[in-house]
């Protein structure tokens, strides 16, 4: 009787481990067929960092596995911070960017001795959304946005009324809806409104778009921002305002956000390839390639805006001219 | 002359405290129903979601960019590759731990300031472990992402708790059976292997299955080491990288695209069957196993 129980111990783990080996060894199918003529690959690619960036990434991965079968691309969600973390110490071949690389992380990778190359693979546009009731905001200017989210900007109160921007809306408290510290998305906003002054602070903060959408639609007086594709998706509950920067307000659409025009909200997405990587690495040299030359189909199906064409070929003969 | 008993006093006081003890017990109630509820809303949802989605392709697809082909099955091996690394590593330490604190250590400063630390720990972020992990076996010891490096701080996480309740279940061996045993002429080894440890099983394996679930269900610690969510490939050994499910769930909920959220919902269903599996198994032992004394 003893005995059985020391069976039954040593039984449970060993059952774990048959079942789990016994999964591991059956399956072994890459994606689709090789195409012909490519030279087969071999090796890995480890891909980090925003999880903005990520769905991109992940297509091109998806896609590539039925190109080069035997070439493991590994594509991870650290976040831009904790990829660049990993990028500038060597760790990983890409890393993923919803902002450009900081300086200390440029020092960082120099430390290391770390060189890498800035590739730019979408557009972004951040969208400012209000309720679809909201039938006053015809369009903000930079600076009105400027006014409504930093901290203190009307008579030194966080509590910002619609009549304190301009006095023909409501005299209804706005409320604020915003990505939390953590994510690019914040940061950029950070960058081109706020200009590093403190976020207000009734702002209601979430790392999940998916929150801030139900947050905006649910709320007459809400007023919050995140990336055009959860605008896209989401088009019968929330209404895009159009922004004037100076030349007239623009609406963030497909093509305002290609062209530029719908400034200063338009962001472009970056991986950042470390460059020797790049050189020493078949596997490495090619994905990028891959990534750069489909791109533009990848960014538009998940949500995002291609590049004009000719950016991608541009940055295909910058990497051509590293190897 | 008063009389003792007072039958109209006696009444009132009785509604009275008959009345409080109704209104208590519906409050318990309530607050029964309330957890309840909640958990009832929260699986209509998911199933509901999830129907549709959730389909042998669903158990055989790598993660997709498109939700019709998305699919968990790297997440699920790896999930549990990483159980092949935390379930016995975990084991062995936990109850180790527990075997010498109870048995062998004497009470003194120096255990009761490991008691103290190990119930702490239980208490600790998981965060943190993943940032311990990151720099102990992912960089220091070279393990890179691999099911060991994660799979080594995933049991370091679920240590404490396995220690306690491997602790509360040898605790709960009456002293008589070790003092017959030794009385027996047996050593303390043998007494602990033969008569402690036997006795003490149910209550181990049930702590330790539940601080198991808790590890198959973590994401946090993981997205600090740095664990990938899409691979197209499965490991094939423990130093290979992998993925787990919770991980695929997270990117599933964060996408904007509607058909990811079922998708999302049929990877929770996944993982809520492989957790009742495991406590299934929890359950079952303790139930083949226990012996009152």
């Amino acid at each position: 009787m003893k005995k059985n129980k020391w069976f039954a111990l040593a039984g449970v783990t060993s059952a774990v481990l048959a079942f789990t080996t016994a999964c591991g060894g059956g399956a072994e199918q890459g994606g689709e067929n090789a195409e012909g003529n490519a030279e087969k690959l071999s090796g890995n690619v480890v891909v980090d960092g925003s999880s903005t960036v990520y769905p991109i990434v992940e297509a091109a991965a998806e896609a590539y596995a039925g190109e080069q079968p035997d070439v493991k691309v590994s594509v991870g969600l650290s976040g831009t911070g904790g990829g660049f973390e990993k990028f500038t110490k060597g760790e990983t071949d890409f890393s993923n960017a919803s902002r450009p690389i900081k300086d200390e992380e440029k020092q960082a990778a120099e430390q290391n001795g770390i060189e890498f190359e800035e590739l730019q693979i979408a557009f972004d546009g951040l969208s400012i959304l209000v309720n679809k009731d909201n039938d006053w905001v015809d369009y903000l200017t930079v600076d009105e946005l400027k006014k409504i989210f930093t901290s203190g900007a009307v008579n030194g109160d966080d509590k910002v009324k619609w009549s304190d921007i301009r006095p023909e809306w409501p005299n209804e408290e706005i409320k604020l809806f915003s990505p939390g510290h953590d994510s690019g998305t914040f940061d950029y906003f950070d960058e081109v409104i706020l200009d590093g002054q403190p976020l207000n602070k009734t702002a209601q903060l979430s790392e999940d778009d998916n929150v801030l959408v139900q947050g905006i639609a649910g709320d007459k007086n809400a007023l919050g921002y995140f990336g055009f594709a959860y605008y896209v998706e989401n088009k019968d509950k929330l209404r895009a305002v159009p922004i004037d920067n100076g030349n007239g307000p623009v609406e963030p659409t497909h093509e305002t956000i290609q062209s530029g025009e719908y400034a200063p909200l338009s962001r472009p997405l970056f991986t950042y390839v470390n460059t020797k990587a790049l050189k020493e690495k078949a596997q490495v040299y090619d994905f990028a390639k891959f990534l750069l030359e489909n791109g533009a189909e990848f960014a538009e199906e998940v949500g995002y805006v291609a590049l004009p064409q000719e950016k991608y070929e541009e940055q295909l003969k910058k990497i051509e001219g590293l190897k | 002359m008063e009389k003792l008993i007072d039958k109209q006093r006696v009444v009132q006081h009785m509604n009275g405290r008959l009345l409080r003890n109704n209104v208590l017990k519906f409050l318990f109630f309530l607050a029964t129903l309330f957890g309840l509820i909640v958990l009832v809303v929260l699986l209509y949802r998911i199933f509901t979601q999830a129907i549709g989605w959730l389909n042998i392709d669903f158990l055989n697809n790598f993660p997709s960019r498109r939700p019709e082909n998305a699919g968990i099955k790297a997440g699920l091996v790896g999930s549990l590759w990483l159980m092949v690394i935390v379930a016995p590593v975990s084991l062995i330490l936990g109850v180790g731990t527990a075997i010498y604190l109870e048995e062998y250590a004497k009470k003194n400063r120096f255990t009761d300031f490991i008691q103290t630390n190990i119930s702490n720990l239980a208490g600790v972020p998981s965060i943190v472990f993943g940032l311990l992990g990151l720099t102990l076996f992912v960089r220091e010891l070279n393990l890179g992402r691999s099911v060991l490096a994660a799979g080594l701080t995933m049991s370091l996480l679920v240590l404490p708790v396995i220690v306690v309740a491997a602790q509360e279940a040898i605790r709960a061996v009456p002293n008589q059976l070790r003092e017959a045993s030794y009385g027996m002429g047996a050593t303390k080894w043998q007494t602990i292997y033969g008569i402690v440890l036997p006795a003490a099983i149910p209550g181990i394996l049930t702590g330790s299955i539940l601080a198991l679930s808790r590890a198959i269900g973590e994401t946090a610690p993981l997205v600090v080491l740095g664990i990938p969510t899409f691979l197209a490939y499965l490991p094939r050994g423990i130093f290979d990288t992998f993925t787990v499910m919770p991980m695929q769930i997270y990117n599933w909920t964060s996408r904007p695209q509607a058909d990811f959220q079922n998708v999302a919902a049929a990877g929770i269903v996944v993982l809520l069957v492989v957790l009742i599996f495991m406590n299934s198994i929890a359950i079952f032992i303790r139930n083949k196993f226990q012996k009152r004394y």
